[in-house]
């Protein structure tokens, strides 16, 4: 296990840098700058600033000095908002989405499996159709739906819950269900269809032959199985959720990373751009092997290789 | 195995849960009031923004040497009290205020004015809004780099409290463009504690270091969350400050700042959401103020590029489009229609030519130019920058020119930078622009279609035109140099690379708390004036 | 139990006779499929029998709740929602399924290769897969919208160039439980070759978490679209689809709800009865169920 992790992290080396390289080309291939506005600046000003960034620089030794500098943690200044640079505004807005992201998968790993393994245990009762339908509207209504609608009913009508912001922990809690639950619903429809899967095996069929009662055979045996599509797919899902929601960020203002990696692309925020991409990159390659490791140990016989 | 990776699993999410302490929220006491903001600031260095969200903090943190009476439009002292201008209006000499000072109690002097022109005009620091420092002799060959020697530069300090500017043209709105952030003064010793004089992004502007001469002062700064300013109580006239602070919230989703506006957790808004307005003019007109702008939206026509070369077939173009349908049936918030490029009553400036809606004229000359009916012309293409609220214009104007005209009209939306990209190599048929004045004079708005400027971004020229803008700047009679202006504006307007459509608005919501606001077309929020008096429910 | 390792087309054809039969006894997945035959049947030949067209504005009349004349109402520039539902149910279910189906053979085919493989090949591929889901998408679809121009075919390019990729990390999860079960041992044993083992034997047996996310793919990839359009890649307006629909209606929820009710209606109506019968198509194609 210990070497399969080690190997996996050697990995990521050449995946980071893929990432980098790429990402690196495509916001520069993108057109337009970052010193681009509506009121345009003189041609010596701009020069004057494509100069001051080395933007005016041959684009492969640009690559090579970035690369250098990112190699030593230092990923520059942001070129649109200048008073800090890319750290340190990762530092601070990183926080921010690891911890609605968390709240949120917490939100969607409770609702959801809490929801699809009782759909599972009463396949086509009133019950599985009741939760599945639940679990439907979660999809249909997407975050920049459910989010407004929300707001309008607890933070305008009922006046429980701030309708925006992030200082308190009521100001958390609109944001945390409205970007956990188009994932609850997932996990709920991915865990209802894996358990069913399993519980028709043979091996269930054994135990039940048994007498086991049922609790124990959907905990004990079957939930190891029917979560694996959960698990694949919570991977690349939670590295989406701590890396923050674009819409869910901005629907209730909260200063996240999600919004600022948005923002940057629009902006060609270059230095900006890169940071947040190999966050992003670093988080979607641990989850992935967390998700790895989960499903290896879920299953011995994908352990046993 | 398992247990320790799902017990680990539970150590980092409890930790992300918990570690993330909850933030203090800081709040100022006294009257405090509640801006909505629109944008998270750039940066609050004067001479390095650009953006109203800046402009409107920054008016908070700092003063220049003369303020506009935002009922009267005329400029009165500021941080000057008084000044001479020389008769032939190219010497200007101000005198500083013997009570001004600095946030941290240090005078402030002539020598800061001079000081921050020189930085703002040096090369290196790259201030995007150096071009208004233009007007001062030998500023523009300083700024190009020319020199780097700032005495040939005309501003001359003969005492610590006397600032004289010789420009090179009299320049009628100099003291009106003194309320610009490019022209605000800057605290030496704290810029150069955290960096050279032009050095960009230095860490002078955090809370703690910012050093301003406004009538309040930097509290508090949490960036996408809440920005703080508090009284400064060194501020030459802050017996006449009524506001304790002001909290600026850079909310930049309209739909989010209006729920808070009013769920009672904001005074002002930077702007009111496009179908809002019909609810709010019907059930709280009180808490909504509009005002016209000094700003202008319209689409520009790519005059380098056939049938549009043309000037009967952009004749035709403009003719076609009923901006009062548009001001009055599609933006709905007060809006007016553009009949010229420059709002009227800027700087006491109205143009005389003007556009009409005449689709048989129109036809005409669309028929004249070779496309009757619009047959044999090609499709033409709308650019816009992907937003709603351009959308539906565009959507309306296809739909005025395809039956007004008979020719084929296609939507291009474009994401803002590949959009400005495109308007910059004239990559485009038609394209929507808008312009909003950084200072109320009509040369501002009219000096952008001079042959290729920056901002001209049509590929029309006109010799004519571009010697009556020359002349405007040389003339020292101001109603001699306005009508200089008439004449030019008239020959946009009819050579037509340009479409006006409407004149912008200013638009937001004002909670019954809040007085002594005056609307003004500058979109200028005079801190000082304002006071709040709460106790009567909230915002609502 | 699990499916022979000598099946051939004579008994697959049973296989499909049985799981229709079985899927005709599922009276919700039916009701699903018939809901889903109506939508897609209306919006096909709906336009056609409208008065009103989806573009003709009438900015007088403003939007107006629904009444007899234009039966959902009308949007802000006065143009009846109903045939703009019907245009834009056309665009949301053209690209929602094509996008889905190309994900989905990218996605399962990738990932089952993947997960047979197995070594270092499958670390290739996933690193791949990672790389992929890191790179940032909003440039990319930028880029790809300024070299290749506005082509409706890209905005499937796009959209598959994402969904695909979790696909592809389940079905590598299903195959890599599934590679060492004793039907694909045997059908290794008798000495298959590759393509067939994964054909036949392997991704049928991922056909559940397969179809169940492939009907949670078709929201998403509708809801992309309308982000997509957005950003100038796909729709053009005057020409909407459903997602941008929705997108409009929510800011104005307040003044005129049923710009956000009615297309949110008819978007989840289609998505409840692709699930229904996802849902039951699943049953039906799992050998083991009927046997209960």
């Amino acid at each position: 296990m210990i070497g399969f992790v080690l190997r996996r992290t050697l990995e990521a080396i050449p995946v980071l840098l893929v990432v980098f390289t790429v990402a690196f080309f495509l916001v520069r291939l993108a057109p337009g700058g970052p010193f681009d506005s509506e009121k345009r600046a003189s041609p010596q000003v701009l020069q004057q600033l494509e100069s001051q960034y080395r933007l005016n620089e041959p684009l492969y030794s640009q690559y090579l000095d970035y690369l250098g500098g990112v190699l030593h943690g230092d990923f520059g200044p942001s070129f649109r908002k200048p008073g800090r640079t890319v750290s340190e505004w990762i530092a601070l807005r990183f926080p921010v989405s690891l911890e609605l992201g968390t709240y949120a998968l917490l939100v969607a790993l409770a609702v959801g499996m809490g929801a699809g393994l009782l759909a599972a245990l009463r396949p086509n009762s009133a019950l599985d159709h009741g939760t599945m339908s639940v679990a439907m509207l979660g999809i249909c209504l997407p975050g920049f739906v459910l989010g407004p609608l929300l707001v309008l009913v607890f933070a305008l009508w009922l006046g429980w819950l701030p309708v925006m912001g992030w200082s308190t922990p009521m100001h958390k809690i609109l944001p945390s269900i409205t970007l956990g639950a188009a994932y609850a619903a997932y996990i709920a429809r991915l865990a209802r269809g894996g358990m069913l899967e399993v519980l028709a095996q043979d091996f269930i069929r054994t135990a039940r032959a048994k007498g086991l009662s049922e609790t124990r055979i959907v905990l004990r045996h079957a939930l190891r199985g029917g979560v694996q599509p959960v698990v694949a797919f919570l991977g690349p899902a939670a590295a989406g959720l701590f890396t923050g929601s674009f819409v869910v960020e901005t629907i209730f203002q909260v200063p996240g990373l999600g919004r600022e990696f948005v923002e940057s692309a629009f902006n060609r925020d270059y230095t900006m751009v890169i940071g947040s991409v190999l966050v992003y990159a670093v988080l979607v390659v641990a989850l992935n092997l967390v998700a790895d490791i989960a499903l290896a140990l879920l299953d011995p016989r994908v352990r046993a290789q | 195995m398992r247990f320790t990776v799902i017990g680990a699993l539970a150590a980092v999410v409890i930790f992300a849960a918990t570690g993330c302490s909850w933030r203090d929220t800081g709040a100022l006491p006294g009257a405090v009031l509640r801006v909505g903001n629109g944008a998270e600031p750039q940066e609050l260095d004067p001479h390095q923004v650009t953006g109203q969200p800046e402009h409107r903090i920054l008016g908070a943190l700092f003063e220049g040497l003369a303020d506009i009476d935002l009922t009267t439009m005329e400029p009165v002292p500021a941080t000057a009290e008084s000044w001479e201008i020389s008769p032939d209006g190219r010497v200007y000499t101000f005198h500083i205020r013997q009570n001004a000072r600095w946030s941290n109690g240090d005078p402030v002097t002539a020598h800061d004015f001079a000081y921050a022109w020189q930085r703002v005009l040096s090369p290196k620091l790259g201030s995007e809004y150096a071009y208004l420092l233009h007007c001062i002799r030998g500023a523009r060959d300083y700024n190009d780099g020319k020199t780097a020697d700032f005495r040939t530069v005309g501003v001359r300090v003969p005492d610590d409290r006397t600032l004289e500017l010789t420009l090179d043209n009299p320049t009628p709105y100099l003291l009106a463009m003194q309320t610009h952030q490019a022209w605000f003064p800057v605290h030496r010793a704290t810029i150069e504690k955290f960096g050279a004089m032009d050095e960009r992004g230095t860490l002078w502007t955090r809370p703690g270091n910012h050093v301003g001469n406004g009538a309040f002062m930097l509290a508090e700064w949490q960036p996408n969350d809440v920005l703080r300013v508090r009284r400064n109580p060194n501020y030459w006239n802050t017996a006449k400050v009524r506001l304790d602070g002001i909290e600026f919230y850079p909310i930049d989703n309209q739909q989010t700042e209006e729920r808070s506006f009013r769920a009672g957790n904001l005074d002002l808004t930077s702007t009111v959401p496009m179908h809002k307005t019909a609810i709010y003019r019907k059930e709280h007109p009180d808490l909504m103020k509009i005002c016209p702008d000094l700003g202008v939206y319209f689409y520009r026509i790519n005059a380098t590029r056939p049938p549009f070369t043309d000037a009967r077939v952009r004749r035709a173009l403009v003719l076609a489009l009923n901006r009062d349908e548009i001001a009055n049936n599609v933006m709905k918030a007060g809006e007016t229609p553009a009949v010229s490029l420059v709002p009227p009553n800027t700087g006491g400036y109205t143009s005389r030519a003007a556009v009409k809606y005449d689709p048989e004229t129109a036809r005409a000359l669309l028929a004249e130019a070779g496309f009757p009916g619009g047959r044999d012309m090609k499709p033409v293409e709308i650019l816009y920058n992907s937003s709603d609220a351009h959308r539906i214009i565009a959507e309306t104007v296809q739909r005025m020119w395809r039956d007004n005209l008979g020719i084929d009209v296609r939507l291009i939306n474009q994401d803002w930078k590949v959009y400005l990209s495109a308007v910059n190599t004239l990559d485009y048929d038609v394209a929507r622009g808008g312009w909003i004045a950084d200072v109320a004079d009509p040369v501002n708005f009219l000096e952008c279609f001079q042959t290729d400027t920056g901002n001209n971004r049509t590929g029309w020229s006109s010799p004519e035109y571009d010697s009556l803008i020359r002349a405007s700047y040389a003339e020292p009679d101001n109603a001699k140099r306005l009508e200089l202006l008439q004449q030019a504006e008239a020959i946009l307007l009819d050579s037509a690379p340009i479409i006006p459509i409407y004149i912008y608005t200013w638009k937001f919501l004002q909670s019954s708390d809040v007085h002594g606001l005056i609307l003004n077309p500058l979109d200028l929020l005079r801190w000082t004036d304002m006071w709040i008096e709460r106790g009567k429910g909230g915002a609502r | 139990m699990e499916k022979p390792a000598d099946s051939n087309t004579e008994q697959g054809a049973s296989l499909g006779r049985d799981a229709w039969r079985r899927l005709k006894r599922n009276r919700l997945a039916m009701a699903g499929l018939v809901v889903l035959v109506v939508v897609s049947g209306t919006v096909v030949v709906g336009p056609w029998m409208v008065s009103h067209s989806y573009e003709t504005q009438d900015t007088a009349l403003g939007a107006t709740a629904p009444n007899w004349n234009n039966w959902l109402g009308t949007d802000p520039l006065g143009r009846d929602l109903f045939s703009r539902m019907l245009y834009g149910g056309r665009v949301s279910l053209l690209v929602g399924l094509a996008a889905t189906a190309v994900s989905l053979l990218i996605g399962v085919l990738y990932g089952a290769t993947s997960g047979y493989l197995g070594g270092r090949a499958d670390a290739v591929m996933m690193r791949l897969v990672d790389i992929l889901y890191a790179l940032p998408f909003t440039v990319f679809v930028i880029i790809l919208m300024v070299f290749f121009g506005r082509n409706f075919l890209f905005l499937f390019l796009a959209i598959g160039a994402v969904e695909w990729l979790t696909m592809a990390r389940i079905v590598r999860g299903q195959v890599l439980t599934l590679r060492h079960r004793e039907f694909v041992e045997a059908a290794v044993v008798m000495g298959l070759p590759v393509w067939r083992i994964l054909l036949f034997h392997i991704i049928p047996n991922t056909l559940g978490p397969v179809i169940i996310y492939a009907t949670l793919t078709v929201p998403s990839v509708m809801l992309l679209e309308a982000f997509l359009s957005f950003l100038g890649l796909g729709v053009q307006p005057p020409m909407s689809s459903w997602g941008l629909l929705i997108k409009e209606g929510v800011d104005v929820m307040e003044e005129y709800p049923w710009l956000l009710l009615f297309p949110s209606v008819a978007f989840s109506m289609t998505l409840f009865a692709l699930n229904a019968l996802g849902d039951g198509l699943r049953d039906a194609l799992d050998p083991r169920t009927s046997r209960d």
